[in-house]
């Protein structure tokens, strides 16, 4: 039974979590049909052979470069009838998941998002996702013969298995009924690391003091290939813009690792990172309650201690 | 012109989550319940669109008589009257389809980008297919012109200007409006609004949830010196290796 997975681009290449996703579905079942829409560079849609799908769907038109939700979801039923699968995965995104919920209330599939694990199929179909904001997890039963999972960040590691693949032009004979949104204009940050993709994050709270102080954590940034990110009071001001907000009400992250400086770690804060594998908390309080939530800690004055550290990173390459 | 916010009704944002009955039931136990955030915005905006569309506002909440107080303070920000629907909000496709049956008339229907208990970012899109209107999310600018609505929807890295026709869903998340507190008079006046209560209709859903788990616990901070990054950057290396 195939498993069908909805593949992302970004600028022309495919998303680390979607890559993700055709990771997750290959250890589910070998038999997977990636499909990806909009314009996309060839060898891109090739190389997702190479993370387990066998065969590779494209939908070439342009009206799909831009997040029309029900067009995406119209395309994704028609693959998943065209390749007679029951199952579609995909990685949870601000497009992706609302895509998968059109799709789910039009053919009856249940959904699940925030899926952090690979199913468990010993007793039914069980999966385990994120809650209360990272607070906790719930196990969820499918009992629908239809089933579509949006997984979370790091739920299936990206890796080369297996060769290119000769992408198939997929026509999802499309009508002016599902382009009835109206993209009017994009505005976006081109080369820069995308924050929910991240696997480094390098976030400054209000204790940066002023927007003309964010070069020291661009810096740091860049020597590690971070995205940088922010409090919520920090995009509030306007020092930086508010898709780099982190939080509960804001981007969640799920990087590596996580770098706070200057924040002091509100529980709002923390339900943003608290997926994060390693947090390193720098503050000159050493009361801030971010220092529970870290593994690493350095009680010092951002001023000195950033570029300090940025030094220190690019001594040790 | 007719407004509906669907609202839901989860613990506030600092609280500890626990579960009971061998990790099948929430605890509520000195829980507050509020508003869902992004929730509140979508209230907030609606609010504003009510006065300056001359608007009706209703408020519709999926759950059982315990989210009332809930549903008042929705009223008291300004709504104009509310429906819950009698049921436990146990699924997402069963909550959408509680919205969609009561749904009817409605020029604008605003959500909140994901509730803070599920996190789900799906009702949304449910109500949308269900009803046949198209759905957006996350909004952070809203407009209404006519028949046409304008908006802004956050994309990874930046932003997305879109137009659609009435009637359609959002999925609503800040800067689209500010969190708006209650007054006295609208605290009094919303007591005596209507708060209608319907029953559910019936749904087959295809997910239910077993039980919950709460995450390990971190083992401890470990504190380094600040005049010694090197340690720091050695320790993320080969400890962590992070980097
Ligand atoms: C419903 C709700 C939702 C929310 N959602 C979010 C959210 O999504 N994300 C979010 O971030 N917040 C959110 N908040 C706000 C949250 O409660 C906190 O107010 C916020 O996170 C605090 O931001 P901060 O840590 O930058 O600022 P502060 O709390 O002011 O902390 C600044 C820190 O900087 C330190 N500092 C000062 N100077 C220096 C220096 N020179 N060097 C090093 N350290 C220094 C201080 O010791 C302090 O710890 C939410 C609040 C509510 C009520
Ligand atoms: N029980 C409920 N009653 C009314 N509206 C709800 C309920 N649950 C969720 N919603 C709405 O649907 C949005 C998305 O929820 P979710 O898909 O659970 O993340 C929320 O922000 C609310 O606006």
């Amino acid at each position: 039974m195939a498993i069908v997975v909805f593949v992302e681009s970004a600028e022309g290449k495919i998303k680390k979590s979607s890559l993700e996703a055709v990771a997750y579905a290959h250890a589910m079942n070998d038999d997977v049909t990636a499909i990806a829409m909009g314009t996309i560079d060839s060898t891109e849609l090739a190389n997702i052979g190479q993370y387990g799908a066998k065969k590779v769907l494209h939908v070439a038109d342009a009206r799909l470069d831009q997040g029309i939700i029900k067009a995406y979801a119209t395309a994704l039923e028609k693959a998943l009838a065209a390749e007679n699968a029951d199952i579609l995965v995909l990685a949870n995104s601000s497009l992706g998941t609302p895509v998968a919920a059109r799709v789910a209330a039009h053919i009856g599939a249940g959904l699940v998002s925030n899926v952090v694990e690979l199913p468990d199929t010993s007793n039914g179909f069980v999966v385990k996702r994120s809650i209360y904001t990272g607070k906790a997890f719930a196990l969820a039963a499918i009992t629908s013969q239809k089933k579509i999972l949006a997984i979370k960040k790091n739920a299936a590691e990206a890796k080369v298995i297996g060769a290119d693949v000769q992408p198939t032009p997929f026509d999802a004979a499309l009508s002016d009924s599902d382009f009835t949104t109206k993209i009017t204009k994009q505005e976006k940050a081109t080369g820069e690391v995308l924050l929910p993709e991240a696997e480094v994050v390098v976030s400054g709270g209000r204790g940066m003091k002023g927007a003309e102080h964010w070069g020291i954590l661009e810096d740091l940034a860049k020597e590690l290939g971070a995205a940088t990110g922010c409090s919520k009071p920090v995009s509030d001001i306007g020092w930086r813009p508010h898709h780099e907000h982190v939080g509960q009400t804001g981007v969640k992250v799920s990087p590596q690792l996580y770098i706070a400086v200057g924040i002091s770690g509100a529980i709002q804060h923390l339900a943003g990172v608290n997926s994060s594998k390693c947090i390193v908390v720098i503050n000159k309080d050493p009361e801030a309650p971010f220092f529970k939530a870290a593994d690493y800690g350095i009680v010092g004055d951002a001023f000195e201690v950033v570029p300090k550290l940025t030094e220190a990173i690019k001594a040790a390459k | 012109m007719k407004i509906l916010v669907c609202i839901s009704h989860v613990p506030d944002t600092t609280s500890k989550i626990n579960f009971v009955e061998n990790n099948t039931k929430f605890d509520t136990a000195g829980v507050q319940f509020i508003i869902g955030p992004y929730d509140d915005y979508a209230l907030a905006r609606a609010i504003e669109l009510k006065e300056s569309l001359s608007a009706t506002v209703t408020v519709l909440n999926v759950g059982l008589a315990d989210t009332e107080p809930t549903i008042r303070k929705a009223l008291a920000i300004g709504a104009d009257d509310a429906i819950r629907v009698n049921a436990d909000p146990t699924d997402s496709f069963f909550v959408a389809k509680q919205i969609a049956a009561n749904a009817e008339g409605y020029d604008i229907i605003l959500m909140g980008r994901e509730s803070i208990d599920f996190n789900s970012g799906v009702v949304h899109g449910m109500v949308g297919e269900l009803l046949g209107m198209p759905s957006v999310s996350p909004v952070m600018k809203l407009e209404i012109e006519g028949t046409v609505a304008k908006m802004a929807r956050e994309i990874e890295g930046g932003k997305e200007y879109l137009e659609v026709n009435l009637p359609f869903v959002a999925g609503c998340q800040e800067p689209i409006a500010e969190w708006k507190i209650p007054n006295m008079r609208g605290i009094m006046s919303a007591r005596t609004k209507p708060l209608n209560v319907v029953e559910p209709v019936a749904v087959e859903s295809g997910v239910s949830t077993k039980t919950f788990e709460l995450p390990p616990q971190k083992s401890g901070v470990k504190m380094i010196a600040a005049d010694n990054v090197g340690e720091l950057v050695t320790l993320l290396k080969n400890e962590a290796k992070v980097l």
